[in-house]
């Protein structure tokens, strides 16, 4: 280590104002920053002590997110062959997921570095996060040139265009799934695409509770052979990372413990859920829709929910600042999932677009909750 | 406005002061026309008819138009113009004409025809105007064909209704493409436009104030 060092010390004037590679700062700043802590000091007051910087924050975040992934890469396995035992699985896991994880990395890497250069600014860690969220909410047998395209799509339009990273106004990862999603149907929808076998055409839980009219949910769910300790468990077809919700709830802990992800949002996002589905229970028995009659629990573990509201709403820049706003925030993107998963059986899958929407309207929900807030100090300011 | 002389009067709408990524104006039909190049192409004509002519014409009576109504005047010219230019495709386009369907009627509505008619017509003689007609209308349709080059490129692998994309390609027969279903939405047309305006906002180095 020491060498390394001496040799990023040796080479470090090339890359400073007036070196010769001075373009390419970006890229020696990204390659000492990943070894060693930052010499920088701030100048100027506020002067905040803390440990945790964007680096170790995003780190968290990776870390949280590995049991959903390594459980990802064993059930991508399982859902080929359940017989196969743990270590041909496992293997048959990586040898699709993978590729899908270079790839985003490898492309998003690229467009981030191209800006980073062209902008002069720091590459940011936060693609460190983007490009593996992106293949986790994935099917795990999707081409991996749309793969390409998603991510490009997603460093590019969803954060670059905007500004870069904290100036996103929507979740860069999320945005490229919108668009795989919207630009190649066939590969993001239906029976066929959540498992790597090819005569397997298992349905998602989701999909199998809008299957009959006029039928219990629940009970066509476990009719389609899935319990919900399973589901919970993720041993079901769906995308690569969103299948487990212990393994997302594992994760979960941590970023709401060490504070990363703010768990107002998740807590909001749970009671949302929790009451729209109730409503919905309420007037199942009026209705022919089967998925009116789905449990909130049902609701919990199958398909994403789990995923997006712990990962993907809680992104610091694209969700609410406030603390009403976030819970507002969360409320919103539950209430949404719900309906979206309820209503509209075109989208089975309702979290994707319900955080997209709620990205939408954090901002305002953010304005409204200051203004308030002001509103509430100038009534206190007057009566003294 | 001040007098320009005509070469700049018919290029500067081309690029620098093009009526839809400069001025953001005519984004409906923009949108609405664009997923094939054929439609785009004739709605390109349309338009270029409608704002030659009416430019003309609004120019020639200009000194005869009361301030007060010149806008239902210029309206009526318009109108007048559009229902020309529809009634003309029915008869020999019949089948673009139907693809076209309601937009080549709301040219009547469309910000460029009235806005240069405004702006420019009632201002400066009728060559002028003609030209300034052509312009905005000649950088109205390439704007048009650069979006719908785009979108029917990727969402349907082919330009002007020709194959692009080579057969073997497509995933049903045995390749590993697919068009691209985002580009024939709507949004499709947003997400081109918007990269064609920011190249020509980056390249000409113009910041909004």
């Amino acid at each position: 280590m020491r060498g390394l060092r001496e040799l990023l010390d040796r080479i470090e004037p090339q890359f400073s104002e007036g070196g010769r590679l001075s373009r390419f700062a970006p890229v020696y700043e990204m390659i000492d920053t990943i070894f060693y802590v930052p010499g920088f000091r701030t100048t100027v007051a506020p002067h905040v002590r803390d440990a945790v910087d964007m680096k170790r924050s995003m780190f968290t975040v990776i870390v949280a997110l590995l049991p959903a992934l390594l459980f990802g890469i064993y059930n991508t396995g399982y859902q080929v062959d359940p017989q196969a035992g743990f270590v041909p699985n496992v293997l048959t896991g990586l040898g699709a997921v993978l590729p899908l994880v270079l790839v985003s990395y490898a492309v998003g890497g690229c467009w981030e570095l191209l800006f980073a250069i062209v902008r002069r600014h720091d590459v940011n860690e936060g693609f460190l996060v983007t490009g593996l969220l992106l293949p986790m909410i994935l099917p795990p047998g999707v081409p991996l040139w749309m793969v390409a395209m998603g991510i490009s799509f997603g460093i590019v339009i969803g954060k670059e265009v905007t500004g870069g990273t904290g100036y996103n106004i929507f979740n860069p990862a999320l945005v490229a799934r919108a668009f795989i999603f919207f630009a190649y149907p066939g590969e993001m929808s239906g029976d066929a695409v959540w498992s790597l076998a090819d005569e397997m055409t298992a349905a998602t839980p989701l999909a199998a509770a809008s299957a009959v009219d006029g039928a219990d949910a629940g009970a066509l769910v476990s009719g389609a052979g899935y319990t919900v300790w399973q589901m919970a468990v993720g041993l079901v077809p769906g995308s690569v990372g969103g299948t487990s919700t212990v393994a997302v709830l594992l994760g979960g802990a941590l970023l709401v413990a060490t504070r990363i992800a703010n768990w107002r949002i998740m807590a909001g996002g749970l009671a949302g859920m929790t009451v729209t589905a109730l409503l919905a229970n309420a007037v199942a028995p009026s209705s022919a829709n089967t998925m009116l009659s789905l449990s909130p629990l049902h609701h919990l573990v199958m398909g994403g929910f789990a995923f997006g509201i712990v990962f993907m709403a809680t992104d610091p820049v694209s969700a609410a600042q406030t603390r009403t706003g976030r819970w507002i925030y969360g409320i919103l993107i539950g209430t949404l999932t719900v309906m979206i998963r309820v209503l509209n059986q075109a989208f089975v899958e309702g979290i994707m677009l319900s955080i997209l929407l709620g990205n939408a309207f954090a901002p305002m929900i953010d304005y409204f909750v200051l203004r308030r807030n002001i509103a509430r100090r100038q009534r206190a300011y007057a009566r003294q | 406005m001040a007098r320009k002389n005509g070469l700049k009067t018919l290029s500067t709408p081309l690029g620098e002061d093009n009526p839809i990524t400069r001025q953001v104006l005519g984004i409906c039909s923009a949108l609405a026309v664009t997923v094939k190049m054929d439609t785009a192409l004739v709605m390109s004509f349309a338009l270029i008819f409608v704002l030659v002519g009416s430019n003309v014409i609004v120019s020639l009576l200009r000194t005869l138009i009361p301030s007060r109504v010149r806008i239902i005047v210029m309206l009526t010219v318009i109108a007048t113009l559009v229902i020309v230019i529809d009634q003309f495709l029915k008869a020999f386009l019949f089948d673009i004409s139907k693809q076209l369907s309601i937009f080549v009627g709301l040219i009547i509505t469309n910000c460029i025809v009235l806005g240069r008619a405004e702006a420019f017509a009632m201002k400066n003689g009728p060559v002028e105007s003609a030209l300034d007609g052509l312009g905005n209308g000649l950088g109205y349709g390439l704007v048009l064909m650069l979006v719908s080059a785009g979108r029917e490129l990727f969402g349907s692998g082919s330009l002007l209704g020709m194959q692009v994309v080579p057969d073997f390609l497509y995933v049903e027969n045995g390749g590993w493409y697919v068009n691209n279903g985002l580009m024939v939405l709507a949004p499709g047309a947003f997400i081109i436009l918007g990269l064609l305006i920011w190249l020509q906002r980056t390249l000409t180095r113009y910041t909004e104030e």
